[in-house]
Formats: C-alpha cells, structure tokens, sequence
C-alpha cells in the first residue's frame, strides 16, 4: 500500500521544466506523478493487487503503487493506483488544428456584422439523427445560453432558429432551404459506436448532392467534437467541450465576412 | 391539517389542485372520443396476440394495419377481432397469423353486437388481466417476505445495448446496494412505432425495449433480489409512440417502475399532442392495475429551460401530472412524480433552493415516491467537483425524504456508467442517507428565511401559472411554450396519423376492467 504521509522517494532527478521533455507533474517538477483508477475482472486478492501493478508497469509506470482497492462484486476488483510516468512529449513540435476566428462579445460580433455584412445572418441548428440530447444546441442557440454566455437568440444580428433534438437530415436540409439559412450548427452528444460520424457525413453527402454545401457554413458540435474531427467529416469548424455561443458566433461572423470578400 | 416546515400555504396548493383537474377532465373530454394505432396493438396484446410476421414485422402491428388500411381503425381491435373469432372460432393469435398470410380480411366477417363479442373474447382477456395480476401478487410476496431497501430507492442504470451483458451489470448493482435497475432503451427507440421482438444484443446507447428482454432481466432481479434479500425493482419506459404497448408488455413481466409521462413525449420527442394524450390515459390505467410506479419526467424540464427561474414549471406539471393519473385510477402511491437538482453549482446558496423546493415537494405529494433526478446539465468531466455535486442532491434528498433517488454520476456527460462509477455512486449515497438519517427531523427552517420564503414563491408561482392556463387549455399552452421553454403544434409532430375518433361500436373493456386496481 501507501507509503506513508511522506514522500521518501528518491528525487534524484533534474528539476527544470523543459517544454521538449514534458511530463506529468504531482508536487515536483519531473516527477511524472500520475493518478489512474481501473477495474479488474478478477476478484480482490493478493494476486489481483500485483496483476494491477504488474499492469501499470507494462503502461510504462515507475513505481507503481496500489492506493485503495475494493471489489465491487464477485469477479470484478477497483483499484487507484499512482505512479510515476517515464515517458515524454515535446510540446514544441506539436500542432492541433484550431478555429482561427478571434473571439468576439456579443456586442462586437453585432457590431461586426453590422459592418461587414450589412444583414442578419440566419443560422439555423438542431440535434440531428437519433440523438435526443438538447444540452448542447441549446446551450449555443437559446436565448439564455449557458453559464452566463448568451445564445444566438439573443444577438441582434443572427436569425437563430433551434429545431430541437432528433431531427432529420433532410427535414434540416429542407428547412435551410426554407429559411435562405447561411449557417448549420448540428450538435452530436451520442458517439456511441460512432453513430455521430455517420450521421455527421451523412449530412455532408446531402448538401453536396443539393449544391448546398459551399453555400453554407456549416459547424459541428458537442461533447466530443473537435475542430480536426470536423474538419476532417468535411465540416467548416468544429466546436467541443467549453465553447459558448461567442466562440460559434464570431467564427460565423468572420468567416462569412472572409467569404465575402473573395 | 397537514404542518408545513415551509409555511406552505395548503389552501393554495388545494386550489393549484383544483385548477389542475379541470384542465385533466378537459383533456380527458378529447381522450374518451380517441383511440391511437398504440392502443389498439395494446389491445392486440392483452388478446393473446404475439410474435412477429415473416417479414419481423410485430403481429400487433399487422393486425392494426390490416384494420387501418380498410379504414377500420375507429371501430377498434375488439370489435373487428372479436366479430372474427365468432366467425372463424380460431385464437386471435390464430387469426392474427392468418392476417399476415394475407388468408383472412377481418373487416369482411358479420358483424355482432357488444354482449356477443365481448363474450367471444371473454376467455383471452381474462388470461391477460390473470396473468398481470399474478405478476402483482409475485411482487407483493417478495415485498413480503423478502422485503425491501429504505427510502429513498436507490436507482441506477444500465446501458450496455446488450441485454445479457445489461444482466452482469443489473446483478453487480444490486449486490453493491441498488434497489431499482433501470434498463436504458436504445437512443431513438421512442420514435419507432412498434415494438421490437426478442432478445437484443445491439442497441445505440441502450437497450432495446422488448417483452423477451423484460423477462430476461426480471428473472436475473429475482435471482439476485433472492441472494441479497431485497427485492430490487425493475423499470423501464413507457413513453414514446408506444406508450401502452410498453406498459402492457412491462405488466406481463412484472416490471415495477415505469418512466409514463403525460406530456414527456409531446415536449422532448416532438410526439403528437393528441397521440400522447389518449396513449397516456390507457397506459396508465395499465401501470395503476399492475401496481407499477410510475415516474414523471419534469426534471427535463430543466435541462432546457433554467432551474432557478422555471421551478415553478415542474411543480404545475406534477399537479397536472397527479390529476391525469388520478383520471387513469393510478393511486398517489405509484406516482413517482418527478423534479431535479439541476441548479448552477455557481449560484449563490443554490443549495437552499434546492432544499426548499425538494421539501417543497414532499409536503405537496405525501404520499408519491417523489422520483428525483441528480445534477446533469452542469456536469462538466470533472469527476471531482461532480462527486461532490452529487453528495448535495443526496444530502437534499435524505434530509427531505424523496422517494426515488436517481443516482448522479461522477462521470455524466462522458460515458454510460462503468461498474466502478456506480460503486462510487452507490457508496457516496449510502454513506450520507445513513450519517444524516434524521437530519429532516431535527432541523426546522427559520421563520421567514430564505428556504421559506423560496417554497412559498414557488407555490405562487405555479399557482398563477395553473391558474392562466386554465383558461386556455393544456393543448394551447403546450402550443405556447409554457413548459421547459418548448412549443409544440396541435396538429404537429410525430405519430398524429395514428389518432382515430372512436366509431358508434368502439369498446375497450380492458378500462373497465383495470381501473383503478385489482377488483
């Protein structure tokens, strides 16, 4: 188990931060100290306790340690574990595909449209498929929004329209078409078994088939979306954990404002 | 008179109350001249009717098909099928079968008058309304000899998509100390209007809901409620297009509680208005028969709309909730009505409101197993602060005494449950309910304070809220977005082609012969 209240370890190694060799930090720089939990199909024994250490090392972990564990029933054993991570990256080297749109109040991006646009920009979203979580595109588009960041309703210059959870494909192409919609945010929480990329791609084959789709802007989200992922499905951007409707409505405003000008 | 810690002031809540069946019986006037495709398969299957087509197509749905496409859906299954098995004098599995072989047209036979059929169909209906009140006794059996956890029942889920692997999950959690399993169904069943058949091993997010699945996990609850000695409950949804096809399945097999909202479904899955209302009504007479508890969905209300702000929404929904249940004969024992913890943690003493409405609640409802919802929307990834999240609603709900407590999880709003988060969960629960056991006896709420003073507006506020919706009507403030911020259509959403006035010869005497419990 634990090794007492105090660390004895031995911290016989460099203690500067060096952003090629980059690890995980517990209380000093380098010492690679990790917290994971995990569950064993095993029941709880002496023999489970070191197949969970045995585990860690083969993940590559130093000095595994067993804090707690506890079989939750017959057959199956939890552990948390700790240890210290060996490996490292070199952030330096590393570059992730980004939204390049500076982010904007909402006040600025009004103020921003006003100008550059000279309209309002409609901008239609909707839960699509099968998925039946709202949180999501309701966060973004109504009026409210979500922890203090209001929703697109609520801008002076976007023509918002939220049709909810488990809509169509083609009843959202059909309503874009209805509305002259310059904007499509589809919001994908459920990925289970990958059902959001078929879904995600669908939706791209669709609008192409119209000639929709250089017509529009068109932006995922949800939980776990990101903006490689999107753009890799053929999307403009893509939306993931802690973005609001500030982030999407200044990446609409300035991206329609960039296609103008060309 | 019943003493409120709260100051509530049970004079308005009796006219809350007053106002609230009045808009039921107005529905109710609509629901008694309507049938839907959902209640006739319903019927099909307290008939006896069963299995599926060579095409997997459901036997139910053949036979109401048939009747529909010759435009006899008004008439109702009873009338066609019993004016069959006069004709034939086969089963009406036997003549359901033939349908689907395309043999038989039964909209084609001599007609008969309602003593004539109904003593035709006597001997199938009895076995149904049998079976399902064996079920209920087999329930009450295990309630007594077995027994039961303590309030509030502990509730979690399971969501593996395959019901074998669902079974693992539901027995680890039952010996790890839950009292209630909840079966999740595959994302977008409720839009599907008919019911699977079979054991399922695929499902997108859950599990299909089906009567073979039902029996496969009741029969794995019994094992294990025998090996824990608690009876654990089982509870699956009955919402959707096929309302009282699941409730009658459930009913066959024993299920115990059941998700059954009356205005779920038009709100959250665009269902029809008109569909949902009539289904509701005869779902619930079936839930009420077979002793299920039903739970309510309010607390969805405030995954849209704001927690704070909209409380008043969800207490004037559980009152419309309770009166069209108490229309259906659903006693207040079964209502597992709902409402939730879903404030931002970031509010000022949001723990109190919680407090005051969770209190609130309790004193409105005695005697409902209130279903409460743990924190959802502002769960973030992080496990930690949400652990903690969860211990206030569990706090909140032993200290005010809820019935139903749906366990929050660390890790919402990442993944389905891991056996291990429900452990966590389970332990977080069990420790509080048992540290602060007494705690609602013993602690009164300052006279005038701010937990008063919330109950009280909140009351108000639903009050005024029932009041002008009396005069519209549910059908127009469901058209006006008066819940969860959602406005739906009268003639809108799906499944409205599946609603039928009732003709001159429509009976369903399952209505009489349900109601209101076992008679």
């Amino acid at each position: 188990m634990s090794g007492g209240l105090y660390s004895m370890d031995s911290r016989e190694f460099d203690k500067t931060l060096d952003l090629t060799q980059l690890k995980p930090y517990g209380d000093t720089m380098n010492d690679g100290k990790t917290q994971l939990s995990f569950t064993l199909p095993v029941s709880a024994s002496e023999e489970a306790t070191e197949a969970a250490k045995q585990l860690m090392k083969k993940m590559g972990f130093e000095n595994p340690q067993v804090a707690f564990f506890k079989e939750l029933a017959p057959g199956f054993t939890f552990f948390n574990c700790y240890g210290s991570c060996p490996h490292t990256v070199d952030i330096t080297t590393i570059h992730v595909p980004k939204v390049t749109s500076t982010k904007m109040d909402m006040h600025e991006t009004d103020d921003f449209i006003r100008e550059n646009i000279g309209r309002k920009i409609v901008v239609i979203g909707a839960s699509t498929g099968t998925d039946a979580h709202t949180v999501g595109i309701d966060a973004i588009m109504n009026m409210k929004g979500y922890a203090g960041h209001y929703g697109l309703e609520r801008y002076e210059m976007f023509e918002a329209l939220n049709m909810g959870s488990q809509v169509l494909n083609e009843d959202f192409i059909a309503k874009a078409i209805e509305l002259k919609a310059d904007a499509l945010l589809v919001s994908q929480t459920v990925t289970q078994k990958d059902v959001h990329i078929q879904n995600m791609t669908e939706l791209v084959e669709m609008l192409e088939a119209e000639g929709l789709r250089d017509k529009v802007i068109l932006v995922g989200g949800g939980p776990r979306i990101t903006h490689e992922l999107a753009k890799e499905l053929g999307y403009d951007a893509g939306f993931g954990m802690n973005s609001y409707a500030d982030d999407v409505a200044s990446f609409i405003a300035q991206e329609m404002a960039n296609r103008m000008k060309k | 008179m019943q003493k409120s810690k709260l100051g509530i002031d049970f004079g308005k809540v009796e006219r809350a109350r007053g106002v609230a069946r009045n808009i039921a019986l107005d529905v109710q006037k609509f629901v008694d001249n309507y049938t839907t495709v959902a209640v006739e398969r319903t019927l099909c299957r307290l008939l006896g009717i069963d299995g599926i087509d060579a095409d997997a197509v459901p036997l139910p749905n053949v036979v109401v098909d048939h009747i529909r496409s010759k435009g006899g859906l008004g008439e109702g299954v009873m009338f066609w099928m019993g004016n069959a098995v006069i004709a034939t004098r086969l089963t009406p599995q036997q003549i359901a079968g033939k349908i689907a072989a395309s043999e038989l047209d039964i909209t084609q036979l001599p007609a008969n008058n309602t003593n004539e059929i109904l003593l035709a169909l006597k001997p199938y209906m009895d076995a149904s309304v049998n079976r399902i009140s064996e079920r209920r006794a087999r329930r009450e059996q295990y309630l007594e000899t077995i027994g039961e956890g303590a309030k509030p029942y502990i509730y979690v889920i399971v969501a593996t998509g395959n019901i074998y692997e669902d079974v693992v999950q539901a027995q680890a959690a039952a010996r790890q100390g839950a009292d209630i399993i909840a079966v999740i169904r595959t994302t977008g069943q409720s839009l599907l209007d008919y019911v699977p058949f079979g054991a399922t091993t695929e499902g997108f997010g859950g599990t299909f809901a089906t009567q073979e699945n039902f029996r496969i996990m009741r029969k794995a609850l019994d094992e294990v409620s025998e090996e824990v000695g608690r009876y654990i409950r089982l509870c699956n949804y009955c919402s959707g297009l096929c309302m009282p096809e699941i409730a009658v399945m459930g009913a066959l097999e024993g299920l115990d509680v059941m998700l059954n909202d009356a205005l779920y479904g038009i709100l959250f899955r665009d269902i029809n208005m008109q569909r949902t209302l009539v289904d509701q009504y005869f779902s619930r007479i079936i839930n009420g028969f077979a002793g299920v508890i039903i739970n309510t969905g309010e607390d969805n209300y405030l995954t849209t709309a704001d927690a704070f702000e909209q409380a008043h929404t969800v207490l004037a929904s559980d009152i419309i909730n309770e009166q069209l249940a108490l229309l259906a004969g659903l006693p207040e024992e079964q209502m597992g009505l709902g409402h939730a913890f879903e404030m931002d943690p970031e509010l000022e003493n949001g723990f109190l409101y919680e407090l005051a409405q969770a209190q609130m609640t309790r004193e409105i409802f005695p005697k409902a197993p209130l279903k409460y919802m743990p924190p959802t929307k502002f769960m973030t990834g992080n496990i930690f602060r949400g652990h903690i999240q969860d211990a206030l609603f569990n706090a909140v709900s032993i200290w005010t005494g809820q019935g139903i407590q749906l366990l929050g999880m660390l890790t919402e709003a990442i993944h389905t449950p891991f056996m291990s988060d429900r452990y966590l969960s389970i332990e977080n629960a069990r420790y509080i309910f048992n540290n602060m056991r007494n705690i609602g006896d013993e602690v009164e709420f300052k006279e005038d304070g701010i937990i008063r003073r919330r109950a009280q507006l909140v009351v108000d506020e639903a009050l005024k809220l029932l009041e002008g919706m009396e005069k519209e009507g549910l059908f127009s403030a469901l058209e006006k977005g008066m819940f969860g911020d959602v406005k739906r259509p009268r003639d809108g959403g799906k499944g409205l082609n599946g609603v039928a006035a009732r003709g001159q010869r429509y009976i369903n005497p399952f209505i009489e012969m349900m109601k209101g419990g076992t008679k």
